[in-house]
């Protein structure tokens, strides 16, 4: 990569305005940074039209392979691909490492946490997280107290979702924990751009994410019951219906795994069984696409048909492990997340390697004055949803909206928790042709079974709409290929 | 990712052939919906082109001949207006017998079991899809529908060549298989019911010239006019065209060829799988069998033709009916006991 000419970028130009947010390509006085260099190059290096060539071929390769989603209302059954970026985010080897070492840390709490919570609490006898913070959670599963999980692994499966700062830093903003989606995209989008773009991804050096499925496949497998040497490890879906499907059936074929539904499942004398043209076949491993409260309707929901009646019971008996365990949702409650630098340290006597985002605490009476007086500069958040859902950004909401969100904070402060709206970093996307800089997150996928592993890339998210904030795909985000460099 | 091999340490782990229930079943019905398809477009192509001579029956009484032979005399009544009718055939999404709702019907039965069939399976379904529901497509069905019909036809050849090349042949296989045979052994069935008193039985009445090209309409509907003739030569006569259809050994379209390939499937699912079928299916599937192999044409000339006919649909659906029982639908106590 040649340091000193300049690239003839200008034709490539869009609005690509500089402001404080980080910017993933420029340095703040307009300069590329190094490791843009190679793909500035090869971009201006590229004839006319040839961008806009690549993104068709692109596009007709997500569409052929029906990765798609349907869109309902205006055109009942139109099928669009999933929005995604042509250019691919660059993460050094430097930042990857500490992005690494900082899950590695962050996803050993967390399970400490959970197999202490469902316990012996002595967090909670402590004092470091109060008793009713957990207590209250919705996602807080009593079910699972006193139950042995294997190899004491509750998360199996986790995405967790990283910003990166103005300082250049990654900080954590919210911790998936119950059944993170989206690690299929990170997997198609690198075939793509593989194929979009093989000189450059050949010149970078990147490196490979697509044993993704084989790790997950033997993380499963280090989770069976005991006596089950040649485990029968199977997807669960809630069916073709759900909008990620196509992830569902694209891991187990990726695995070579049974992708199963609930009605294919049969509970008998606490023994999970599938049927199939042969007959009853014992299930081992589950690994559940299906949310807690719909995976067994005699210990959950009672109305739910996606799950499968005495699954509960054959899992408290050890006779069919179910990944990720149930009750995990309880820590990632965004206000329990406020306590993970604390379990850190508690647990692990570490200081966090990746540091959380500001949050306030509306149950304390302190934090709640404070947001309630400042509600236009601060993203406000229900603590138990996702996906962009139950969400107040400050500086772009009206003030009906603001009066209603502090009327139901003030019903239910619980419920809510207030952090700093983030000017996270943006990065170079191909908008209409031409460059222009866009919001994006990054979510790395971490599988834990008898260790952690970090996969090397992740979704980069991005909010395509120009100046937005949101990069969640049920709001008009989109992803692009994340590319770790050697 | 600390040291790069993972999961190979373990053992090969070994996968017995058996499939979810629901995913054979939908494989055996995403199958059988693109061979519908492929007759049904196959019989308006044939129709379309009989309209254009001279002589024999007019539009609309080929209309009605080509929805009975489709099975379903009241499916869609003539309204006076080919093209839209035709249109509606290859096109409507809503109308069961539309080529469009059965390419539709076999796509999302591949989506349901997406994880089973292969990338190019999947891709080449996706394209046909996609193809039947462009805006080309209706253009190109205004200028030619021909080209129209030919290409869907072409998408469809591609997906089973696909099929056989891209596919483990284990149970998935044939259950496919297994979709295909008994559907073109009923449809074949079905047609040939339909015409078999009209061609075979009043065949002196009407002139030479025009017989002949129902003769070739009819064997063409099963892409077997060509194949005759290497067979009987281009002569053709009412018992031979029935007997090829019929009894012949090893031509894919012919039912007794069909009938064979759906008893293979049913031998190869019982064979990779470890429990029987159960005697009642294979006794049907025999008994099926051996009425097309010791039978020949003359005797079922002399006798009912059109009961011998449907007899062999009245068979196709119990064989249906039992396969349903007995590997998608069984009973979880008779599953238990075994």
């Amino acid at each position: 990569m040649s340091a000193s000419h300049p690239v003839a970028l200008e034709p490539l130009w869009g609005d690509y305005q500089l402001d404080q947010a980080f910017d993933e390509l420029r340095e703040p006085d307009g300069e590329l940074r190094p490791h843009y260099r190679a793909m500035a190059e090869s971009l201006a290096a590229l004839p006319p039209g040839e961008l806009q060539r690549r993104k068709q071929a692109a596009d007709l390769a997500f569409l052929t392979q029906g990765i798609t989603f349907t869109v309902y209302g205006r055109d009942e059954g139109t099928e669009r691909i999933f929005p995604y970026d042509l250019l691919p985010r660059l993460v050094t080897a430097q930042e990857w490492d500490r992005i690494e070492r900082g899950l590695t840390q962050r996803i050993t709490a967390l399970n400490l946490f959970l197999r202490d919570v469902y316990s012996d609490a002595k967090i909670l006898n402590d004092h470091v997280i109060p008793r009713e913070l957990v207590y209250s959670c919705k996602h807080y599963r009593r079910q699972m107290r006193g139950l042995q999980v294997p190899r004491n692994v509750y998360i199996a499966v986790v995405g967790s979702d990283l910003l990166r700062l103005n300082t250049g830093e990654f900080v954590v903003l919210e911790d998936n924990l119950r059944v993170p989606s989206g690690v299929s995209y990170m997997l198609t989008n690198r075939r793509v751009m593989k194929r979009t773009f093989p000189l450059l991804f050949q010149r970078y050096g990147v490196r490979p994410i697509e044993h993704y499925p084989q790790v997950l496949l033997a993380t499963l497998r280090s989770l069976a019951p005991e006596g089950r040497p040649e485990p029968n490890i199977v997807l669960l879906t809630p069916g073709v219906f759900n909008s990620a499907y196509f992830e569902h059936t694209y891991l187990a074929r990726q695995m070579g795994v049974d992708l199963v539904e609930g009605r294919d499942l049969v509970t008998h004398d606490n023994v999970v069984y599938m049927r199939t043209t042969d007959g009853l076949k014992r299930v081992d491993v589950i690994y559940r696409r299906v949310d807690d409260d719909f995976s067994d309707p005699l210990v959950f929901r009672s109305d739910s048909a996606l799950g499968s009646a005495g699954l509960f019971n054959a899992y408290r008996a050890g006779n069919v492990t179910v990944a990720n365990a149930f009750g995990t949702g309880l820590a990632d409650d965004k206000a329990v997340y406020a306590y993970v630098p604390e379990m850190i340290r508690y647990y692990l006597n570490e200081d966090p390697i990746l540091p959380n985002v500001k949050t306030y605490l509306l149950s304390e009476e302190k934090d709640r004055k404070h947001v309630l007086a400042n509600l236009d500069k601060l993203v406000v958040k229900a603590v138990g949803e996702s996906g962009g859902y139950g969400m107040l950004i400050g500086p772009q909401s009206t003030s009906s909206q603001r009066e209603e969100f502090a009327r139901q904070i003030e019903a239910n402060p619980r419920n809510y928790i207030a952090q700093p709206t983030l000017d996270f970093s943006r990065a170079p996307c191909l908008i209409d042709g031409r460059l222009e800089a866009r919001h994006v997150d990054l979510r790395p996928y971490v599988l834990f079974g008898d260790k952690v592993n970090v996969v090397p890339g992740g979704l980069t998210r991005v909010a395509l709409e120009k100046g937005s904030l949101v990069v969640n795909s049920s709001q008009g985000g989109g992803s692009k290929d994340t590319w770790v460099l050697e | 990712m600390g040291s790069g091999v993972i999961g190979f340490e373990q053992v090969h782990s070994e996968k017995r052939d058996r499939m979810l229930s629901r995913v054979a079943d939908s494989l055996y019905w995403m199958s059988r919906y693109l061979e519908r398809a492929e007759n049904t477009v196959r019989q308006l192509d044939v129709t379309m082109s009989l309209m254009l001579d001279t002589g024999g029956p007019n539009a609309e009484t080929r209309w009605q001949r080509m929805m009975a032979a489709l099975g379903k005399p009241d499916g869609m009544p003539w309204n006076g207006d080919l093209d839209s009718m035709t249109r509606a055939l290859v096109f409507d999404p809503i109308d069961p017998l539309s080529v469009t709702y059965c390419v539709n019907a076999a796509r999302e039965n591949a989506r349901q079991v997406r994880e089973e069939i292969s990338t190019e399976q999947w891709q080449r379904l996706n394209r046909l899809y996609h193809h039947i529901h462009s805006p080309h497509a209706q253009a190109q069905f205004s200028s030619s529908a021909t080209d129209l019909l030919a290409s869907i036809i072409d998408g469809i050849y591609l997906f089973k060549g696909t099929t056989d090349t891209t596919m483990i042949h284990g149970q998935g296989w044939q259950f496919i298989r297994l979709g295909r045979y008994l559907e073109r052994a009923y449809a074949t069935a079905t047609m040939l019911e339909f015409y078999q008193p009209e061609l075979f039985q009043q065949s002196s009445r009407e002139g030479a010239a025009h017989l002949y090209l129902e003769f070739v309409g009819l064997l063409r509907c099963c892409t077997s006019f060509e194949a005759y003739c290497q067979v009987y030569t281009a002569d053709l006569s009412p018992d031979r065209v029935l007997e090829f259809l019929l009894l012949n050994r090893d031509f894919p379209h012919a039912i007794r060829y069909c009938v064979d390939g759906a008893r293979q499937a049913i031998d190869a699912v019982q064979h990779t799988g470890g429990r029987r079928a159960p005697d009642e299916l294979i006794s049907s599937m025999g008994k099926l069998h051996a009425m097309l192999i010791y039978t020949n044409i003359h005797e079922i000339l002399a006798g009912d033709a059109a009961a011998f006919l449907h007899t062999i649909r009245g068979q196709c659906l119990r064989i249906h009916e039992l396969i349903y029982r007995y590997y998608v639908h069984y009973s979880i106590q008779s599953a238990l006991a075994v």
